[in-house]
């Protein structure tokens, strides 16, 4: 698909310019996921992604995620839903997903990557287009089907991991301007890096408890001795 | 990344079942027993009414014997009789219940003409439906067969055949007698499964051994990273020998194993309760989401964690089968389909509670369990709740459908937290052709498979119902999307005539 045809639709709509374009980088996903080569490069390069619309998809995302832990038909929930604490399980994708983000952008310089951390980010959110596409009508499904017909909603399931999986991995590849091979050796350290950033984390909020314990502890003494 | 979650949300769900475990050993009202739970589809424990409730327990000063018991390791019952088998005195007593009140009728310790005349440390006995008894004289190295009046009949001793390891000796621990007088001895050091016997004494062989399970682990590790010194001071790979069996009515085995790890216990490996055929091969059902393995939590770190050690098993004769469990004195109930019917017990001095759990059997529904320790019987009979169960599965088994949902809708009077009970009601609603209700009563059950089947049969009605609505909307939907795919094509068509136009 060429450039040309979004370029002439910027006209501004019912509510105003800035709006038509956070609705076209929106309708861009659909170029994106389709078409993920091509999409991704013009995503960064040619301006085509904003980050409001990032944003958005990151929000669907955990929103889809909480839909189909809660409205899910119970013939397919596996989890007790009785235990599940939203935040929690908010918390459990967004954070790693954030760390991941980071650790690829601080090493995106070793690896001389070209991406800055908007766009990494920009492209990640935009990956998950697919999981919340499919994952949607999946909850309206599984009220459709039975129990026998499981293997329509498990295959579907899968995809939905799977095609987000592979966005990401020819997303981060073309922010960078990497090649596969490079990318995924990439990816591993992504990984390692992570957990680095996890350590340091840990590390980091320990020793200002200890601190904070520290000085806390002082001024019980001296209010202690003073009184 | 689905996957994960479910795992972790699964590992909290058993952390929860078992810290809630911690609080359902103490009993209510002096017996721990009465504290009767079972385990819901969450495999969180649930409390509920007493099945069973201690109605005796005979020790040896009630039964008038000059020399109490010691040690007995088995029991066995035919008809109002209970056979003890009183290995510490080598001697077997047989007792009569008599309106609830059992007395011994004779001490059986030695078989008229046979050679030793007396046992050494016999380990059970079995008796046949003419009258013949049959004792697994383990120190004699035989099994002995005797007729009503103790008179030897014939005796199974060690196989002479080259399937049997001759440097082995015999030592037959457990024994169980078919209808047609074939006799099944599990004996010890032998682990190629049961050695059976014909009625005329003559040997035919092993059935149901083992399967030798190998972890890949210890494989990988005993063949490239030990030396051969090493190896032949470790264990070899084994089968393991199985702790006791019962014969049911069809002729079907029932044996338990305890001899597994517990890590076997997760994809259901150790199989500790299994029903062999006549080949050998297992055939139990298992259709709860848990395998039939006695207890599924224990609380780490207390003197009486690990997994269950099923001691004894018995079967009713409506195929419900009750396990003994070693490790925490607990009694299993499970129903045909493998599900769990009811739990009790624990192991201490109070009536009801035992300090060696070793042999239970069963007279009609009344439990009799032995225990080795305490040198006691306790007597179970069951309680409305219990009879009702049993009543309800009874219909079921016979077809009588309707009738077993009233029962249950009883049983639930008792116990809202009873998954079989939704389960039964739900069956029967769907043969009236209620689907919608019983949709309901699976779901409360958390019964997959049969609301996915309940809600097929809804789904078709309604489709039924309404395929004319359906039709409609359908003709619409595709009427809109041409008429509109129309339109669109129409004004790209003038868009490309006036642009043709202009260019000209």
């Amino acid at each position: 698909m060429s450039a040309g045809k979004y370029q002439g639709k910027r006209k501004g709509g019912l509510f105003g310019r800035g709006f038509q374009d956070y609705c076209d980088s929106l309708k861009y996903a659909m170029h994106v996921i389709f078409r993920p080569f091509d999409g991704f490069w013009d995503l960064v390069h040619e301006k085509r992604g904003s980050l409001a619309a990032a944003h958005t998809y990151l929000f669907l995302f955990l929103l889809t995620y909480i839909l189909s832990l809660m409205c899910t038909n119970f013939q397919f929930v596996t989890a007790p839903i009785q235990y599940i604490n939203i935040y929690e399980q908010c918390a459990s994708l967004l954070i790693p997903f954030l760390i991941l983000c980071l650790s690829n952008w601080c090493l995106s310089t070793l690896f001389d990557g070209k991406g800055r951390f908007p766009d990494i980010y920009m492209a990640m959110c935009y990956a998950l287009v697919p999981y919340i596409l499919i994952q949607l009508p999946m909850v309206l499904l599984s009220h459709m089907i039975s129990y026998d017909e499981a293997a329509y909603y498990n295959v579907l399931g899968t995809i939905s991991v799977i095609w987000p999986l592979f966005l990401a991995f020819v997303g981060l590849m073309q922010v960078h301007d990497y090649s596969p091979g490079k990318n995924l050796i990439f990816l591993v350290a992504t990984v390692f890096g992570a957990l680095v950033i996890l350590f340091l984390i840990l590390v980091f909020f320990s020793l200002l408890s200890d601190a904070a314990a520290y000085f806390i502890s002082l001024y019980r003494e001296i209010a202690f001795r003073l009184y | 990344m689905k996957r994960t979650h479910r795992l972790l949300l699964l590992c909290m769900a058993l952390l929860l079942a078992a810290s809630s475990f911690t609080g359902a050993l103490a009993g209510e009202d002096g017996y721990s027993t009465s504290y009767t739970y079972n385990y819901d589809y969450w495999s969180d424990l649930r409390e509920s009414p007493d099945a069973y409730r201690v109605e005796q327990v005979i020790y040896s000063a009630d039964l008038a014997l000059e020399t109490p018991m010691n040690k007995p390791q088995s029991l066995f019952v035919r008809g109002n009789m209970l056979y003890v088998c009183d290995t510490g005195n080598n001697r077997i007593l047989e007792l009569k219940r008599e309106n609830n009140v059992f007395s011994v009728t004779r001490i059986i310790d030695t078989v008229k003409g046979a050679s030793p005349e007396t046992f050494s440390n016999p380990g059970d006995v079995a008796v046949d439906e003419a009258g013949n008894i049959y004792v697994a004289d383990t120190n004699n190295n035989r099994v002995v067969m005797m007729d009503a009046e103790q008179n030897f009949v014939r005796e199974y001793t060690k196989p002479d055949d080259t399937t049997f390891d001759q440097n082995l000796g015999f030592l037959p621990r457990r024994i169980a007698v078919d209808s047609s007088g074939r006799v099944f001895v599990l004996a010890t050091n032998v682990n190629k499964g049961l050695v059976k016997f014909e009625a005329d004494g003559s040997f035919t062989g092993f059935i149901g051994a083992n399967p030798v399970t190998v972890n890949m682990w210890d494989y990988i590790w005993k063949t490239f990273f030990t030396t051969k010194e090493q190896r032949s001071q470790q264990a070899s790979f084994v089968p393991t020998e199985y702790e006791n069996i019962y014969i049911d009515d069809e002729g079907f085995i029932y044996a338990t194993n305890i001899n597994f790890s517990e890590y076997d216990l997760l994809y259901d490996n150790a199989k500790p309760i299994r029903r062999l055929n006549s080949i050998g091969n297992d055939i139990l059902i298992k259709n709860d989401r848990y395998p039939p393995i006695g207890d599924l939590y224990w609380v780490e770190g207390s003197a009486d964690k690990g997994p269950s050690k099923l001691k004894d098993i018995t079967v009713l004769d409506n195929d419900i089968y009750i396990v003994f469990d070693r490790t925490r004195g607990r009694i299993f109930g499970y129903d045909p389909q493998g599900i769990m019917l009811w739990a009790f017990g624990s192991k201490d001095n109070s009536e009801g509670a035992f300090l060696g759990p070793i042999s239970l059997e069963h007279m009609g529904t009344d439990l009799l369990a032995l225990d080795e320790f305490g040198c006691s019987i306790t007597v179970f009979t069951t309680t409305e709740y219990g009879d009702l169960i049993y009543q309800a599965s009874d219909q079921y088994l016979r077809g009588d459908y309707d009738g077993s949902a009233e029962t249950w809708y009883e049983v639930l009077r008792l116990n809202a937290n009873y998954n079989l009970a939704y389960v039964g009601i739900g069956r029967a609603l769907m043969r009236q052709e209620r689907f919608e209700e019983a949709m309901e009563y699976f779901k409360m059950a958390y019964d997959h498979e049969n609301y996915g089947r309940a809600y097929r049969y809804f789904r078709k009605e309604q489709v039924e119902d309404n395929i004319w609505a359906i039709a409609v909307v359908l003709i619409a939907v595709i009427a809109v999307w041409l008429t509109v795919r129309g339109v669109k094509g129409m004004k790209e068509e003038v868009a490309a005539y006036e642009r043709r136009q202009v260019s000209r």
